[in-house]
């Protein structure tokens, strides 16, 4: 873990030389939870979260990504992102690194490489593919978008799907459309940094993930949305 | 993280701090003064001290860059023909700068860190020493890091050695400009990660259903089409707004307005200097018609208006009448419509001028982003007629051009819209200065013909928060090169949805208004949206000068190095 970190540290700083924009692009870090949240119905109940950060330029930066849910009672399953993210295109960029996905107390290990912008019509989009060492290949999209209904009461559409090639039981995935999740959420904005909200969501495994783990839940959700 | 020792933390920081020399150390700190009010300033001699200064502009205090501890800094009066020494000692502890802002001088007197000398360092004074061959209203400011934003400027009044081509019994100087206690490192971080940041005019979801009830669902979903397809917004008016910002006339904000005293019968000249760091003014006076005498400093052919919009950099005077012994606002909306400067014009000091109402802001149109369809086109005016074409094309110098991550726009159909008053002033019911209203007052009949032309293009990526001219931003680009002695025309192409006031050091611009006999002279120039305009260059000075954007957090990208050999 030490040398984990030291080693980000070094990347991080060799980023910042080789990649080190000048004039007006400066040197940014800045870390977002778009959702904080608990998560309820009258069976299930969870803590949920969906972070991400970054440090770099305008064209090269450095992200992480982490979701995940500590169900009531049960260990907590998240999936981890590293990645080098370059601008491609005026609304695009394109993600390279690692992944790490832990469930059911074991962990997965992923090449990953993302497209992540936003698409016509203000579609908040990113479409992660990801290869383990055993051949499987996953596909995870997220799909967003903001609606305001004042300039600070937003409302957040969001649909998200895995899917994968392989069944791997021991981590819960079976091959072909494995989740999806389509909630709404609706903040109020009390500074841009900071705003509460509460939303519902619904989310199924399909597949042989629902046999591995037979979800199918409508539930309530309630949290923070933060970034600095 | 909790197998990591401390110690070892630290070292893995400091070695990243090294690189990023993100530690600032400083041997000696000037300390903080008081503000002082704003004073004028007169003779050929003056001493100017850049000091961090204690102020209270919003309620609550906040360290402001100052010029002799005055926001703003005092009111330098020059006299045309005289030789004038400047002394800026900076009491920073950060290097500092002074730039004349429009006065033509030679080019080691500039004030440009970089380009015409190295700056001014902590502690140390530089001695600016030019003789004044102009006259009329201009300003000074900072050139070094945000410092523009924090308080660094004030007004120059040169006296003409001639009569003046107007009367005037009384003159004021009315600087506007915008005040945060917010860092502008911080504001500027803030558009970096999220660019509608300080927008609070975005559209809602209640605005498309109020279109769909207006012009039908079919008609409402096409008018938003091509913005959402392109991802862009028609609300997209100012970077920076009044959320942040306290709008300021000659220092003082709208809830203590400036005081501008008249007896009843006088003509009052008005200089209006618009020095903010971000924000275009739209300025009226309720009940008072303006007679423009001057823009950017240089006399025109007088015209009436009711209302001026000021770019950011530009100055305009104006000659009012006050006909009855009353009270006038000076009302100076940000374009954005988020906020105001405030002044009172009176002849009693306890007697305040109702304050209109801010306007409504308007979104911007197809045209301002560059799809044509201008009220030119409507009218079905023939294209060969267009008094802006040149009689007589001259040769292009192709520049190096680069669309990609930096640039999300192109103006297709990109127009001369010099009568266009622009967004939030069309069809407003008053009088509205546009360029096409500018005649210089001098003939510009006998001026050199133009040699050549360069088309600049002003591009950016409003998401990424990225500005650049040709889509190369300053770092990356070779300067621009003029030869001494031609006369060159610059036409800008504006591939974004924001108006650019673009600045030129050291020489003239002389902006094609539609009357090639009174070409008007300026030293900046509003490059509407998605639109196109031309100006003459005559290069009658050597030496390196800076061109760029006035908005300080375009400019340090949307900038060139301009060399005259």
């Amino acid at each position: 873990m030490k040398n984990l970190f030291l080693q980000l540290l070094l990347f991080a700083t060799l980023m910042s030389s080789t990649f080190a924009g000048s004039g007006g692009d400066i040197l940014r870090a800045t870390f977002t939870a778009d959702s904080l949240e608990y998560q309820a119905n009258f069976d299930e109940r969870a803590i949920y979260w969906d972070t991400y950060g970054y440090i770099g330029y305008d064209i090269n930066k450095l992200y992480f990504y982490s979701e995940g849910e500590k169900p009531h009672r049960e260990s907590a399953n998240s999936e981890n992102q590293l990645l080098y993210s370059r601008a491609i295109a005026p609304f695009w960029d394109v993600q390279i690194g690692v992944g790490l996905d832990r469930a059911n107390e074991k962990y997965k290990s992923w090449a990953v490489i993302a497209l992540a912008g936003l698409a016509p019509y203000f579609f908040e989009t990113r479409a992660a593919l990801l290869v383990g060492g055993n051949g499987n290949i996953g596909l995870r999209i997220d799909l967003e978008y903001e609606a305001l209904l004042t300039q600070k009461l937003i409302l957040t559409p969001k649909v998200s799907s895995e899917a994968y090639t392989k069944n791997e039981p021991r981590m819960g995935y079976g091959a072909g459309l494995s989740n999806l999740t389509i909630g709404a959420r609706l903040r109020y904005e009390i500074k841009r940094e900071f705003a509460p909200y509460v939303g519902i969501e619904w989310s199924k495994n399909f597949g042989n993930t629902r046999k591995y783990s037979p979800f199918n839940e409508l539930y309530l959700v309630g949290g923070v949305r933060f970034w600095f | 993280m909790n197998h990591l020792s401390r110690r070892d933390f630290l070292k893995g920081v400091a070695a990243s701090g090294l690189v990023l020399s993100s530690i600032n150390v400083h041997a000696k700190s000037y300390g903080v003064i008081e503000r002082k009010e704003t004073t004028e300033l007169s003779g050929n001699v003056f001493h100017l001290t850049i000091n961090k200064t204690l102020v209270n502009v919003t309620g609550s205090p906040s360290i402001a860059t100052t010029v002799n501890g005055m926001l703003q800094g005092p009111t330098l009066r020059w006299r045309e023909g005289d030789m004038v020494t400047i002394h800026v000692t900076n009491y920073l502890d950060e290097p500092s700068s002074i730039h004349w802002h429009g006065i033509i001088l030679p080019y080691q007197m500039d004030g440009v860190p970089g380009i015409s000398f190295d700056g001014i360092a902590p502690g140390e004074t530089f001695t600016y020493t030019f003789k004044v061959q102009q006259s009329g209203t201009f300003w000074y400011h900072s050139h070094s890091g945000f410092q523009e934003q924090t308080g660094v400027y004030g007004a120059i009044v040169i006296e003409p050695k001639e009569k003046e081509p107007f009367t005037y019994d009384r003159e004021y100087v009315v600087l506007l400009s915008d005040y945060s206690d917010e860092k502008p490192a911080t504001i500027y971080r803030k558009l970096k990660i999220a660019s509608d940041y300080y927008n609070f005019n975005q559209r809602t979801v209640g605005d498309f259903f109020a279109e769909v009830k207006e012009k039908g669902f079919w008609e409402a979903w096409q008018a938003r089409k091509m913005w959402n397809q392109m991802r862009m917004s028609d609300r997209d008016l100012s970077d920076v707004t009044g959320y942040t910002y306290t709008f300021l006339m000659n220092g003082h904000s709208p809830s203590k307005p400036f005081q501008a005293l008249y007896r009843a019968g006088e003509r009052v000249r008005l200089r209006f200097i618009n020095a903010a760091a971000m924000t275009f003014f739209d300025v009226r006076i309720p009940g008072l018609k303006m007679r423009v005498v001057a823009a950017d400093g240089n006399n025109v052919q007088p015209v009436e208006v009711d209302e001026i919009r000021l770019g950011v950099a530009e100055t305009y005077d104006v000659i009012v009448e006050p006909k009855n012994s009353q009270a006038y606002a000076i009302f100076a909306q940000a374009m954005d419509r988020s906020g105001y400067a405030l002044g009172n014009l009176t002849t009693n000091p306890n007697i305040y001028a109702k304050v209109p109402k801010l306007d409504q802001p308007q979104p911007l149109t197809m045209a301002d982003m560059g799809m044509g369809m201008h009220m030119a086109d409507m009218k079905k005016m023939p294209m060969k007629h267009n008094k802006y074409a040149l009689k007589k094309p001259v040769p292009i110098t192709q520049l190096p051009m680069r669309w990609g991550v930096g640039t999300t726009m192109r103006a297709k159909n990109p127009q001369y819209r010099l009568d266009d008053p622009g967004v939030g002033l069309r069809n407003n019911g008053r009088r509205v200065l546009t360029y096409a209203d500018l005649r210089s007052l001098r003939s510009t009949k006998d001026d050199k013909y133009p040699d050549r032309e360069i088309i600049l293009h002003l591009t950016g990526n409003m998401e990424r928060y990225m500005w650049s001219i040709n889509g190369i931003p300053y770092h990356e680009a070779d300067p621009i090169r003029f030869r001494y002695g031609e006369r060159v025309r610059i036409t800008y192409i504006n591939d974004t949805m924001m108006n650019h006031p673009m600045h030129l050091h050291g020489l003239w611009s002389d902006l094609e208004t539609g009357d090639e006999n009174h070409l008007v002279r300026k030293h900046t120039i509003i490059s509407q949206p998605g639109s196109k305009i031309s100006f003459r260059v005559t290069v009658d000075a050597k030496g390196a000068w800076a061109y760029h954007c006035h908005l300080l957090y375009h400019m340090k990208d949307m900038f060139r190095k301009v060399v005259v050999t």
